[in-house]
């Protein structure tokens, strides 16, 4: 559709350097200001939270996703599309549970972590977690509950980076709409 | 451009955003001698027409100006009343205008979360399961079309009857108000988009709707172009 391309073309080019160090300055602040590795990933955590609610309308307005069904096409958007829209990856679906309330995304390359290396005395900090919380706040606007954290990291010392997604509960109180 | 306005009302029915785009608004201004012969009565402290339709002045029409000076609900721009200065009939001739009255900002309010309720009730009353509610209701001056979003944000137009092309307007609203809205940290969601204290002014969206709705092709043009040899 032509004013979805309008839409792309709009949307400034921006330095993916320029991100990845915006991003470790974050980091870094927080850890300085907390000097607590538990208590930066529950900040960025929450950080991630408040992108993702607002995240989510920006995506439901330039991709023409509509509801999802179930948990497997969620999953399937939040690889194929939102990834691939915001990151520029694409990370593939595995692992499901057999009740099909959990699965995993594996992360090849991450965007946010380009060149960086963690040091020893912050082995417990979950650099990426913003990611978790993007996750967590965007499917919260959309009425599902979810768990979302890293099983495997690259900066641990892990082959590829794992984030591991799971379903709680839909969440009721919402739209009129009749959509259940 | 035959679209007049556009209202956001979000998740649990309160008022976010509300725009105008009146093209032309029925009034008429005439001079009157003493005594007048339309009926007045006050009405939600406004002076309007009750009886006495004539000319451009039709019942229901609120009184806008006295001698080109607007009206403050039931008082002159001097502050007197306006039914005992109508009286008075050394105060003649005058001219008055009539209009139908602008809504104030609580009275836009009003409207748009009553849609709400509205719209729950009809997607409840829906026959088929797993309705989307009400998308349009027509009626014969206007058409009112609601898009909901998966998010519950209603973005509600009110446009001409022979309007089309509405979803796209709809669509380009919500991008606009992902983008102005969103993208502004200092907006708390679900917040009413009028106070600077938000953070984002009403007029911020304007000039982007603005744009919006110009690019939604008029219903006339093609009328005018079947009816050019």
């Amino acid at each position: 559709m032509s004013r979805q391309s309008n839409r792309t073309t709009d949307s400034k080019k921006m330095n993916a350097e320029l991100f990845t160090l915006t991003y470790g300055a974050l980091v870094t602040q927080l850890c300085k200001d907390y000097e607590n590795d538990e208590e930066v990933n529950k900040q960025l955590d929450k950080m991630g939270y408040n992108i993702g609610v607002r995240l989510i309308e920006d995506f439901l307005a330039r991709s023409s996703v509509g509801r999802c069904q179930d948990f497997r096409e969620t999953a399937d958007v939040i690889a194929k599309v939102a990834f691939k829209m915001y990151l520029g990856i694409t990370p593939s679906v595995t692992n499901w549970s057999p009740a099909g309330d959990e699965f995993s995304l594996i992360l090849e390359s991450n965007p946010l972590v380009d060149f960086v290396e963690l040091p020893d005395n912050h082995s417990s900090l979950v650099y990426s977690n913003l990611l978790c919380g993007v996750l967590r706040g965007a499917l919260e606007m959309v009425q599902m509950a979810v768990e979302v954290k890293f099983s495997q990291d690259t900066l641990r010392g892990d082959n590829v980076t794992e984030i591991r997604m799971k379903f709680i509960k839909r969440m009721e109180e919402n739209l009129p709409a009749g959509d259940e | 451009m035959a679209i007049f306005s556009v209202y956001a009302v979000n998740k649990s029915g309160g008022f976010i955003y509300q725009y105008d785009n009146y093209v032309h608004r029925a009034e008429a201004e005439k001079t009157f001698r003493y005594p007048l012969d339309c009926v007045l009565k006050i009405h939600d402290e406004k002076v309007v027409v009750s009886f006495g339709q004539r000319d451009g002045i039709r019942v229901g029409n609120a009184l806008l100006s006295i001698n080109g000076l607007d009206v403050n609900g039931k008082f002159t721009a001097d502050g007197k009343e306006i039914i005992e200065y109508l009286k008075d009939s050394t105060n003649y001739p005058l001219s008055i205008l009539f209009g139908r009255a602008r809504l104030s900002s609580n009275e836009k309010l009003m409207p748009a979360s009553m849609f709400h309720s509205l719209f729950a009730i009809g997607s409840q009353l829906s026959p088929e399961v797993g309705s989307t509610g009400i998308e349009m209701l027509e009626t014969d001056m206007f058409k009112r079309h609601c898009f909901q979003t998966l998010t519950g944000i209603k973005l509600i137009v009110l446009t001409d009857p022979r309007q089309s092309g509405i979803d796209e307007l709809l669509r380009k609203i919500y991008e606009i108000y992902s983008d102005f809205a969103l993208k502004n940290p200092f907006y708390s969601l679900a917040m009413p988009i009028s106070h600077r204290v938000q953070g984002l002014h009403q007029g911020s969206l304007v000039a982007p709707i603005h744009v919006a709705i110009t690019l939604v092709p008029s219903p006339l043009m093609w009328m005018r172009a079947s009816l050019e040899p």
